[in-house]
């Protein structure tokens, strides 16, 4: 019984945490440009 | 190049674009760029380093994905920013953020948003009921623990990401109409209420996760709905900041100011730049000029303009630039004009019903009397009301619309997504059904079917080197029978001291070397057989045969759409000996000639009212209003705005083909839609009998709702192969 209160726990610790990720990562605007995205990979920073 | 010439057209360091810049608190200002034609890594870099180079510049971004380039800055000039981008060689236009766009960009957030909060639930949800479902001998108080937590994740997840659905059904009900949200609603709420209930009396079925997977599969189907529609907004936006052109008007002090073309007033003298475009009806008032008056008339020779002679919007100059005194304001130019004509027939086109649309309204009665009669039957039958009223609502969770949901939107962008990659911009979701349903293609004929410019066509004929020498002088100049020459030699030198007589030619050399390319009369020919003729010293002058001609790739298209039973016109405001040539040429025995812009939107007007469904490919100014009128438009990439904003596709390119390619698409979208009705239609069929006799445990609903939107979603995705249908 323990352990799987441990289990549910991190399950939903885990996926509340991948859920915030993925709210940060629309809120500092990372879905905007996929197009650019997908082409500044091949620019050389300098 | 013409770059000295152009450069008038440009706006100088003392024009006003002030209003373009918005001021932050921090005292930089930002200022949006439209930027034409940038698409891969090199014009991002080529464009910021540019930009960032100029003095007092901060930050500069570009957005590969909306063209759009972001500045911010300390005081620099706008001129200076459009200047450089010019400069590094991309057609840029101060962008005007329409106060919408934000709206729609915190639409698309907060969907995401619902999206992922939806997606998480869904997940640990069903994590949870699995267990349940694989574990008949748990223990009662285990159970009742996951029903807890399942619920404690799925109500208020539910709640939250079913905001969507909910709004839009409440708006559909204060406005009296009856819209698919409103089952969706009501079989979510009332699915969390019944599961609520069970979990409280210890039972053994909750529905906590149906209402979790609905509102997750539902809301990936008004996603790509979202994504669709904004793409089409977009493209209409872009096209609207290109309308919205600046002109150069003289102030009572004389300076010259730059001003929105909107704000020109009659008696207003403007300045057009050789290469721009008239804004506004008007009188000449300082020395002749030649227009090119093909995007109005269709007619590719430039023609000949003296002082007083009154000229039409939407002209371009293409001879000396001149100073013109608007006899017009916008609103009564005749691109407003055609702009009236044009917003009439969109209206007229926005009463097309679209299928989701049809089918909704077919579905929803349906689904509510036959959980109503299953609810009506259960108590006949003697059973207890919380049994009946369970086995109602069990019938609208099942019938809930998740393949049909995602049945159409599916289709539709992956078919836009794949003419897209075929150079095909598709500015709204219903074009694709629109253009499945024609029976009749109208082109226009400049520009459209044919290249809409004069090309070399004797050049075999021409004694060796003339064309060489002939270039040498047409290089230096912009006329479209000159380029037309350059065009046919390819890349050479220039000669020295070229002089350009506005309406007669070119002229180099002195005395007995003299060289000129131009008229007959400025040759001294006495045929007139030829579109322009070289003559150098006494010689015999030589001419050259210039005409517009089909574009390659005209007559397998005329074919290839007569091959698939599909009328094929021609309408064109050129004359008739032209027009029908061409028509022969190009495979075409219905064609109209030297028609009016009117004339041309009366055509439509009558077809329509015989019951044709037309699709109308044009590229001018005069075809915008016959655009609008046609059940659905294609529009090339070289059209004028008012066309592509007119259109509901825009080619990207130079080819005519992708033209079949869309109705190809079209068709075959439109079968995989119906399919997908199909589908979703016999899952229903299966399930709610089921249903309604009390079999559907919440295992089944989760099955079969997550199985009919898997397939329709993959059936969608048949349309994306990389074969040609």
């Amino acid at each position: 019984m323990n352990g799987m209160a441990l289990i549910i726990a991190s399950a939903l610790l885990v996926g509340l945490g991948a859920l915030a990720l993925l709210l940060w990562a629309l809120r500092s605007k990372q879905y905007e440009d996929l197009d650019g995205a997908a082409a500044r990979i091949l620019l050389d920073d300098d | 190049m013409g770059t000295v010439n152009l450069s008038l057209s440009q706006p100088s360091m003392r024009d006003d674009l002030s209003r373009y810049m918005r001021r932050a608190e921090n005292g930089s200002d930002s200022f949006e760029v439209s930027v034409k034609g940038a698409r891969c890594a090199n014009c991002i870099a080529k464009i910021e380093k540019g930009v960032a180079a100029i003095p007092g510049v901060e930050n500069v971004r570009l957005n590969l994905s909306t063209g759009k380039l972001l500045v911010v800055s300390q005081g620099v000039a706008p001129q200076k920013i459009l200047q450089r981008v010019q400069d590094i060689g991309y057609e840029a236009q101060p962008f005007e953020a329409a106060d919408t766009l934000n709206a729609d960009e915190v639409e698309g957030q907060f969907l995401l948003r619902c999206l992922a909060v939806s997606g998480f639930a869904t997940v640990f949800v069903m994590g949870l009921v699995e267990g349940i479902w694989y574990g008949p001998d748990m223990a009662d108080s285990t159970r009742q623990l996951f029903f807890g937590l399942a619920g404690a994740v799925a109500v208020p997840a539910s709640l939250y990401a079913g905001q969507p659905f909910f709004r839009s059904a409440w708006r559909g009900l204060v406005a009296r109409s009856v819209n698919m949200d409103i089952p969706i609603s009501l079989a979510v709420l009332l699915a969390l209420g019944l599961s609520i209930y069970q979990a409280g009396s210890h039972g053994a079925h909750t529905y906590f996760d149906a209402a979790v997977m609905l509102v997750f599969l539902l809301l990936i189907g008004r996603y790509l709905d979202f994504r669709l529609r904004d793409r089409a907004r977009g493209a209409a936006r872009h096209l609207l900041t290109l309308q919205s052109l600046l002109v150069r008007r003289r102030t009572a002090a004389g300076d010259m100011e730059t001003v929105a073309a909107k704000e020109v007033a009659p008696g207003d003298q403007l300045l057009v730049a050789t290469g721009d475009r008239i804004p506004v009806n008007g009188v000449i008032e300082d020395h002749g000029t030649e227009l090119d008056l093909s995007l109005v008339t269709g007619e590719i020779l430039p023609q000949r303009v003296d002082v007083g002679s009154p000229v039409q919007a939407g002209t371009i100059v293409i001879g000396q630039a001149v100073a013109l005194r608007a006899t017009a304001a916008v609103e009564n130019s005749l691109v407003a004009d055609l702009a009236r004509l044009l917003e009439a027939g969109q209206q007229s086109r926005s009463t097309y019903v679209r299928l989701a649309d049809r089918a909704a309204a077919l579905y929803v009665p349906v689904v509510f009397s036959l959980s109503f009669f299953a609810l009506i039957g259960w108590l006949v039958a003697g059973a207890p009301l919380s049994q009946a009223v369970t086995n109602a609502i069990a019938v609208l969770i099942i019938t809930c619309p998740c393949a049909l949901g995602l049945a159409v939107p599916a289709v539709q962008i992956v078919a836009t997504e794949r003419l897209f990659k075929r150079g095909v911009f598709v500015k709204s979701g219903d074009a694709l059904e629109r253009l499945a349903e024609i029976d009749t293609v109208i082109f226009d004929k400049t520009g459209t079917l044919t290249e809409g410019m004069p090309v070399l066509l004797n050049a075999q004929s021409l004694p060796p080197g003339i064309l060489e020498r002939a270039a040498r002088i047409a290089r230096a100049s912009r006329h479209p029978l000159a380029r037309a020459i350059a065009a046919a030699a390819g890349d050479g030198p220039v000669a020295a001291d070229v002089r350009e007589t506005a309406g007669a030619g070119l002229e180099t050399g002195t005395g007995h070397d003299v060289e000129r390319l131009g008229s007959a009369s400025w040759c001294d020919a006495l045929e007139r057989d030829y579109q322009l003729w070289y003559r150098r010293g006494m010689e015999p002058p030589i001419g050259f045969h210039l005409q517009d001609r089909l574009r390659p790739d005209s007559v397998a298209l005329v074919r290839s759409l007569a091959s698939r039973g599909l009328k094929v016109e021609m309408l064109s405001g050129d004359n008739a000996d032209n027009v029908r040539a061409m028509a022969q040429e190009v495979g075409i025995a219905s064609w109209f000639a030297g028609i009016t812009p009117q004339q041309k939107a009366v055509r439509l007007q009558v077809l329509r009212e015989q019951g044709s469904r037309v699709l109308m490919v044009g590229d001018g100014i005069n075809d915008a209003a016959a655009m609008a009128l046609a059940h659905v438009s294609i529009a090339p990439g070289t059209a004028t705005d008012i066309s592509q904003r007119a259109s509901d596709m825009v080619l990207r390119g130079n080819a005519l083909s992708p033209v079949v390619e869309a109705f190809d698409v079209a068709r075959k979208a439109r079968r995989l839609v119906l399919v997908n009705f199909a589908l979703a239609a016999a899952y229903n069929l299966t399930a709610i009998p089921l249903a309604a006799m009390g079999y559907v445990t919440p295992l089944i609903a989760a099955a079969t709702m997550a199985g009919s939107s898997l397939l329709v979603v993959l059936n969608a995705l048949r349309l994306a192969g990389g074969r040609s249908p």
